[in-house]
Formats: structure tokens, C-alpha cells, sequence
């Protein structure tokens, strides 16, 4: 039985496998919006922050992921339920791309377009919202395009705590020494890898400036 | 509070501790004046230009501007009663000509028919074509955009504008057609303009006063008849460096 018949054999497993595993990317991809953005924002107002904020999410990046789920298991609330640790665990990881690109797209905006705005009376926040947000959309969605494609990745590992996705598959094989097992969870994984990709890489070509 | 529009008093600035790019500038603007700040690249210009809408902030001395100093204004306040036009326009690349000239009015909260009129006169006032409106910026020749940029500044009818090189990246016939209209445009609305520029030429056919600086130190305040006929050697300088040429727009401009 070849792989592709399994897939459609096992059709209902394969797409909730697969739904959760775009659960946790989705959600932990949201959660890294709605903290590295601020986060980014922040430290180019505040310079001195710079080297903490992109440090400590440098270093979180090398952690391997195994052994971050690993770290994270005791830690109270968290370690309670394996999909919400795998969560926090892709949201710690997609932190990087994000603050970095948050900042280093704000940072790319034209100075004299910068200058020109706050000649003419905006206030911070308006050149905030209307100028230097707007103007790093582009590089902000090619961070959250990364973190996507990464996060997919790190997802299927997930599987090793009991998180679920098509990680689930691929672990399963490896103990079965099954290859056709874990290209059941391999190939829907590099799919929705690229499709993440392909889909964000239009947003961004969308709403990107010039 | 007295007649000048803007007014250094003592006015130094440092960058840094001992890097001093203003010294002890003392200055006025009268009212409906063009002054020209001419002088060469990093003599202070720029930096005295963003003295006035507190861009910089003065490392000593005080800057007035309508009678108060620009340390007592609220900066957002005082800079939405000041037109800016730099070089290369500035001009916000995601926002359309419409919402470029209408940035001042938009922040300033004016009703939208109101701008929107606004702009429409605008465009006309500066000679640009109405169907312009929905374009952007990326898709204006640059004398097209600097025309923006000059909109842009008027758009709340500010009483001061300034100018930091603002034809000094067009080419000389562009150039030459875009100086006719300030002019024109500057006896109709009677602005008080602070002018940036390192081409005497310009200085001589645009100011009714030109201020020399050099190395952030205050040179002169002359008419442009008076530079002409100065014996100081730095001005001396200036106009052997120039040619002949402007002393024939000189006479034009005051004639």
C-alpha cells in the first residue's frame, strides 16, 4: 500500500491531524503578532532595549525544539496540557521573525518621509499608524510568512508531548520503521508549509508599498 | 510682541558637547519676507531651518517664532502653523496626492468636503492637473511631486513656509519654471518664507533678503542688491564663483 492510499484510506485521521496541526500554528502565529509586534514597535523607541528584546529571542531560536517542550513541561498552567505547551512553545519560536521584522521594517522607512511628517505636526502615533506602520506592512508580513513556515515545521514535533498534528504520523513511523507512515505526515506538513508560504507571500507582495 | 515673524536670539547649537554647528546666531524675519539662507554644504542651514519649527531644539539662546519662543510653543501646535518643503519632497509613498495635500487639514480634523475642496484649489493654485488627485507620488515626474510638496505645505494656510532645497534635485529647466512660479505664487499669498539653497543664483532671484552663513556662523544679511555690490571677500568668492550670470538675475528680480 502505497502512501497515497493510506491518505485516503485514512481521509478523517489525515484532516484532523491536520486541523489540529493548523490549529497550533495559527494560534501560536497569532500570539507572536500580538506580542513581537508591540515588542518590536517598542524597541525602536526605546534604543536601549534593542539588544535585551532581539538577544533573549535570538536565544530562545537556538534552543532545540525538543528540548524547549521538554523546559516547558513542568512549568505550572503550561506543562498542564500538551497542544497549549506546544503553543506557547511556537510562539516563543516565532517571536524572532517578528520583533526583528517589526523593527527592521520601521527602521527602513525613508527619513525624509519620516521628517516631512513630523514637520508638519503628526504626533508620534499618528506617525505611528498612518506612516511607519503602514509603510513596514511588507517586511512585517514577510516576518510572520517565516515564522509560519517555520512554525509548521516545529509543529510535527510536537507530537513527542502528546500535542498532536501530523507530527503524529511521522513519530508513529519512525517507531515502526514505516516510511509510509511518516510520509503521511511528512507530505501534508511540506503542503501546508507551502501553501502558508505561496498564500503569505501574496499578502505580502499585496500590501507592501511601492 | 514685535514685528518679526521669526527671530534668533543668540542662538547656538551642538550636536554633541564641542561640536558646535550653530554659533551666536542672531536673526530676523520680517513679515512677508522671502529670506534666503545661502551658504555651503554644512554651514548650518538646514540646521537653522529646523531651529524654527523645532525640529532641533536650541543648545542655547532662544528661537521666536510670532513672538514666542519655540520652546514655549507646543511643538505639534507650532508646526502645523509652518509649511515644510524639502528636496525630495518627502512625500508619504502609500498615500495619494489627494491625501498627501490633505495631511495638515486631515490631522487638523476638517470636515471632508472642506479638504477635499481644499485640494482641488491647491492643485490649481500650484498648476497641477485635477485628475492627479488619485495618483501616487511614484507616479509623478519629480517637478510633479515637488509641486505636491509645495501643496502639501499650504494646504492649512500656514503665515510661515519653509523651503530646505526644495528644486535642488530638478533639472535646470524644471527648475527654472518651478522658481518663476514661486515667485508668483509668493506676491499673491505674501508668505513668510525661509528659504534653504547653495545656488546664489536662486538666492539672488528668489530672496528679498539673503543671509550668508558659513561654518554655522552668520556671514550677512543683505538685499540681493546690496550682496551684489558687496566688497567682502567671502561674498566676493560667491560671486566670482558664479560668474557673471547672476548679477543679471539680480536686476531682474529687483526690477
Amino acid at each position: 500500500m502505497n502512501v497515497f492510499q493510506f491518505i485516503v484510506q485514512n481521509r478523517g485521521e489525515v484532516v484532523g491531524l491536520t486541523l489540529e496541526h493548523l490549529w497550533m500554528v495559527a494560534a501560536s502565529t497569532l500570539l507572536a503578532v500580538v506580542i513581537g509586534l508591540p515588542l518590536g514597535v517598542l524597541i525602536t523607541r526605546w534604543p536601549r532595549l534593542n539588544k535585551p528584546v532581539l538577544g533573549s529571542a535570538n536565544i530562545i531560536q537556538t534552543i532545540p525544539s525538543l528540548a524547549l517542550f521538554g523546559f516547558l513541561l513542568p512549568v505550572p498552567w503550561i506543562g498542564a496540557r500538551a497542544e497549549r505547551l506546544a503553543i506557547v512553545a511556537l510562539t516563543l519560536y516565532a517571536l524572532l521573525p517578528l520583533i526583528r521584522n517589526t523593527y527592521a521594517g520601521i527602521k527602513g522607512v525613508d527619513a525624509s518621509v519620516l521628517e516631512a511628517g513630523r514637520a508638519m505636526g503628526m504626533t508620534n502615533r499618528q506617525l505611528l499608524f498612518q506612516v511607519e506602520l503602514p509603510l513596514a506592512l511588507g517586511v512585517i508580513i514577510a516576518g510572520v510568512r517565516v515564522a509560519t513556515v517555520i512554525s509548521v515545521g516545529v509543529a510535527t514535533i510536537a507530537a513527542a508531548i502528546g500535542a498532536g498534528g501530523l507530527g503524529e504520523y511521522i513519530f508513529r513511523g519512525i517507531g515502526m520503521v514505516n516510511n509510509q507512515l511518516i510520509l503521511a505526515g511528512a507530505i501534508p506538513a511540506a503542503l501546508l508549509a507551502l501553501l502558508a508560504d505561496v498564500s503569505l507571500g501574496w499578502v505580502e507582495k499585496r500590501l507592501s508599498p511601492s | 510682541m514685535n514685528g518679526a515673524a521669526i527671530e534668533f536670539r543668540n542662538v547656538s547649537y551642538a550636536f554633541s558637547p564641542g561640536h558646535e554647528l550653530l554659533t551666536g546666531l542672531n536673526l530676523q524675519v520680517q513679515r512677508g519676507d522671502t529670506l534666503v539662507l545661502l551658504g555651503r554644504s554644512g554651514s548650518g542651514k538646514t540646521t537653522t531651518l529646523k531651529l524654527i519649527n523645532h525640529l532641533v531644539a536650541p543648545t542655547q539662546g532662544e528661537v521666536h517664532v510670532e513672538g514666542r519662543a519655540t520652546t514655549a510653543w507646543d511643538p505639534i501646535r507650532l508646526r502645523r502653523g509652518i509649511g515644510y518643503v524639502i528636496q525630495d519632497a518627502g512625500l508619504f509613498p502609500h498615500f495619494t496626492v489627494e491625501r498627501n495635500i490633505g495631511l495638515v487639514p486631515t490631522i487638523e480634523e476638517w470636515p471632508a468636503e472642506r479638504i477635499r475642496r481644499r485640494v482641488a484649489d491647491l492643485l490649481s493654485l500650484v498648476g497641477l492637473d485635477a485628475g492627479l488627485a488619485r495618483r501616487y507620488p511614484r507616479e509623478l515626474s519629480g517637478g510633479q511631486r515637488q509641486r505636491v510638496g509645495v501643496a502639501r505645505a499650504l494646504a492649512a494656510d500656514p503665515p510661515i513656509l519653509l523651503m530646505d532645497e526644495p528644486f535642488g534635485a530638478l533639472d535646470a529647466i524644471t527648475r527654472a519654471e518651478l522658481q518663476r512660479e514661486f515667485l508668483s505664487l509668493q506676491k499673491r499669498l505674501q508668505k513668510t518664507v525661509v528659504f534653504v539653497t547653495h545656488d546664489l543664483r536662486e538666492a539672488l532671484l528668489l530672496g528679498t533678503r539673503i543671509a550668508l552663513m558659513e561654518t554655522g556662523r552668520l556671514v550677512a544679511t543683505l538685499a540681493p542688491r546690496e550682496f551684489v555690490g558687496s566688497g567682502d571677500p567671502l561674498i566676493k568668492q560667491y560671486l566670482d564663483a558664479f560668474g557673471a550670470a547672476p548679477l543679471a538675475s539680480a536686476d531682474r528680480g529687483i526690477a
